[in-house]
């Protein structure tokens, strides 16, 4: 579903992705891990270009876009509609109510059928737990309600691959657990997921794959149960003993 | 000031004189409101934004001329007198042999006075609107327009409306600059009224109650816009 090649992303003189090779399978769930800094969250936003990357090949699904030249914004436009996005701090339109906000991506961008769209969101809603909630503004949601239009969002553009950047990093702790359960349920639905998260728990519980990072490389990569049981790096090993 | 008030006092036939005078000037002044001061406020706050955004959008735009000439258009319209604008229009244009009428130069002028001075606040508050706010467009698939149109610009325009109704305040006053090239709006009347009688104190008082009843009114349809707008933010 995803292949990464030789992706390499610098901001001015700093080199944050060194040559990354990736590859996903179709409705595997690779959870990334690693230090602040270590290049994780530009990985995952190098994935639907929110940052181009400097150099590289980047596949979803069957489209390609390579790095070596020039890609245009439309190529780039095109290219996103295969990925929905999850934010760390929602980023939920706060002028639009949570059925706006999950209507909104079919309307504007696919141009379907208003009528249709709004049974589509009201049942995606109602899938995430929010079916009563629907007309509330974001700012009468509580952070864990908004993270989860926020996945509702994404969902409704029905994309092949979830990316969730650090998606529960900004809840407070009581309500870490209602986000992690509607993506335990995508995850069971059998979705591509790429998730750039902290909650290890999450990671050993829902991952085909752990991918941990450091400096703009991978570092290591494997089953859970091998890199939190047993891990082969010495870096990977520091960090683990140090978040736990 | 005392003597004036003596000379009233004094002299009744001048008070009946007054009454009259207010009175009368009333209803010309009214007309010069309703006809030329009011329409020439909303018409040219319309041009205004539509112009405002435009150059709003061509600032922040990565194309380098567009940009430019936005640029340029500001710093000559913010640097310049409006007044002066308005006589190069009127008065200077017809030289090369651009004659244009007093109204339509006049929404001209204050169109694109209100077009610079708009434009700073409208980017300002695009400016304003946080990254995350982009992001959350395009990874839906949006492009750069669309981001703009649906996501951007609605949270900029409610930014932008309480420094956009001082703009708009100052242009109804302003819009008594038109007098100077020949629009009979409302202080246009009180000037022509007063050339006859020579009660200026009486006649441009009266003009400035006008005038303050008039912002006094509109600034009533500010806030109830502002409490529209406000529906989707924590009170």
């Amino acid at each position: 579903m995803i292949s990464i090649e030789g992706l390499t992303k610098s901001f001015d003189q700093l080199e944050v992705l060194k040559g990354i090779d990736l590859s996903v399978e179709k409705g595997q769930v690779v959870v990334v891990i690693g230090p602040s800094g270590s290049g994780k969250t530009t990985l995952l936003r190098c994935l639907n270009i929110l940052e181009a990357p400097t150099s590289g090949v980047v596949s979803i699904g069957g489209k390609t876009l390579d790095f070596s030249h020039r890609v245009s914004n439309r190529e780039i436009a095109e290219f996103r509609r295969q990925t929905g996005m999850v934010f760390q701090s929602y980023n939920l339109f706060p002028h639009k109510t949570a059925l706006e906000n999950v209507m909104e991506g079919p309307l504007v961008v696919k141009k379907e059928d208003r009528e249709a769209v709004r049974k589509k969101a009201e049942a995606i809603l109602a899938k995430v737990g929010l079916g009563y909630k629907i007309d509330y503004y974001p700012f009468q949601l509580s952070g864990g309600q908004q993270q989860r239009v926020g996945i509702a969002r994404a969902l409704a553009m029905e994309p092949n691959v979830m990316l969730f950047d650090e998606p529960t990093s900004a809840l407070d702790p009581e309500l870490v657990g209602e986000v992690l359960k509607v993506m335990k349920d995508l995850a069971k639905e059998g979705m591509t997921m790429v998730v750039v998260t902290h909650e290890m728990r999450f990671a050993k519980e829902v991952a085909n794959e752990v991918i941990f990072m450091e400096d703009g490389v991978v570092v290591e990569k494997g089953k859970p149960e091998q890199i939190f049981v047993a891990p082969k790096e010495e870096r990977t090993k520091q960090f683990l003993r140090m978040i736990q | 000031m005392k003597m004036y008030l003596n000379s009233i006092i004094a002299d009744p036939e001048r008070l009946d004189r007054l009454v009259e005078i207010a009175q009368s000037s009333l209803l010309p002044m009214l007309e010069g409101a309703i006809l030329y001061t009011i329409p020439l406020t909303l018409i040219t706050f319309v041009l205004g934004l539509i112009l405002a955004v435009l150059t709003a959008l061509a600032r922040i735009s990565k194309i380098r001329i567009l940009q430019i000439i936005a640029r340029i258009y500001v710093s000559a319209i913010r640097g310049t007198p409006l007044l002066v604008q308005l006589f190069i229009i009127f008065y200077g244009l017809p030289t090369i042999g651009l004659t244009i009428d007093p109204f339509p130069s006049a929404i001209i002028g204050f169109s694109l006075n209100i077009g610079a001075y708009a434009s700073e606040v409208i980017r300002a508050a695009i400016l304003s609107i946080p990254k995350g706010q982009w992001e959350a467009g395009y990874s839906i698939g949006m492009s750069y327009t669309q981001a703009m149109r649906r996501i951007i610009l609605p949270q900029a325009s409610r930014v932008s409306v309480p420094p956009l109704s001082n703009t708009f305040i100052s242009l109804i006053k302003d819009t008594s600059l038109a007098s100077l090239i020949l629009v009979t709006e409302m202080f246009r009347r009180a000037q022509e009224i007063a050339a006859t009688n020579y009660e200026f104190l009486l006649l441009y008082s009266e003009a400035a109650i006008l005038y303050w009843i008039i912002c006094f009114i509109l600034s009533i349809g500010q806030g109830r816009l502002e409490a529209r707008l406000d529906r989707y933010t924590e009170k």
